[in-house]
């Protein structure tokens, strides 16, 4: 079938596309010696990830994604950065002696973790058809939050209150 | 796409983190590569989501971005209260605690 052949292609081009911008921006990140570089960075690496949920027909956690992690969480780090530098001070060096150390640990879980996923899963393939389209919209994904987790989730509602009272607390000035 | 296709990019977001929380010095760039890490994991219960065409995955992506900004907003304060402290995020100078 053509048309379902092409659409394959087509997302594994998609795929590829993001993942490249996406280890770019990664090691982006955790090389760029100006923080508000860093923190743009995560930004692409954040909306590549959305991306991604999409191309997995999550649309609804794909939006969640964007408003809370690029809306508020990266706002957040703008106003941690804003914060803690002072003003007329250059800043110094972002890394510290360890780099080769943490470098070496990071690519060997990396080949540890690769050989791993290869051995267990090799080439099995995602099917994206019509089912995850209502699998992944949010009327599913509510009625499942609300049916079957819903002790979860006002767990995880007690968690935001606690951290939200807790950062007050520990930011507040006296 | 393959399964592995997502679990490999994951992998690889979750070193560069792993990376990133080790060799850094400034505070909210640590957090910043907790947040990479965090978000490797999200990517792989998606995946897997969508894998298994079950919703629970996203389900607990949902609950990940919660805990993330939880994260983030206590791990901030922390971080101000030691610039406050000190003048400083460099973790080599936050060594208080040190016997």
């Amino acid at each position: 079938m053509p048309v379902v052949l092409s659409t394959m292609v087509a997302q594994t081009v998609a795929f590829w596309f993001l993942a490249v911008v996406m280890a770019v921006a990664a090691i982006g990140v955790v090389r760029s010696q100006n923080v508000v570089h860093a923190a743009l960075y995560l930004v692409v690496v954040l909306a590549g990830a959305a991306a991604q949920y999409i191309l997995l027909v999550a649309e609804f956690v794909a939006w969640v994604q964007v408003l809370i992690y690029i809306g508020a969480i990266v706002i957040l780090f703008l106003f941690g950065i804003m914060l803690t530098r002072a003003p007329m001070k250059p800043e110094g060096k972002l890394d510290n002696h360890q780099r080769g150390a943490a470098a070496v640990v990071s690519l060997f879980l990396f080949g540890v973790i690769t050989a791993l996923l290869v051995d267990a899963y090799g080439n099995q393939q995602i099917h994206p058809t019509t089912k995850l389209v209502a699998i992944g919209s949010s009327a599913n994904v509510a009625s499942a939050m609300f049916r079957h987790y819903l002790v979860p989730f006002e767990v995880v509602s007690m968690l935001l209150l606690a951290a939200l009272v807790g950062a007050v607390v520990i930011a507040r000035r006296d | 796409m393959t399964l592995n296709n997502f679990l490999i990019l994951s992998a690889f977001l979750f070193c560069t983190g792993l990376y990133g929380t080790l060799a850094r010095k400034n505070a909210v760039l640590v957090l910043m590569s907790v947040e990479l890490m965090l978000n490797a994991v999200n990517i792989n219960l998606v995946a897997f989501s969508a894998f298994h065409a079950n919703v629970t995955g996203q389900i607990f992506a949902l609950f990940l971005i919660t805990i993330a900004a939880a994260e983030v907003g206590v791990g901030l304060a922390i971080v101000l209260l030691i610039y406050r402290n000190s003048r400083s995020v460099d973790l080599e100078q936050a060594d208080q605690l040190k016997g």
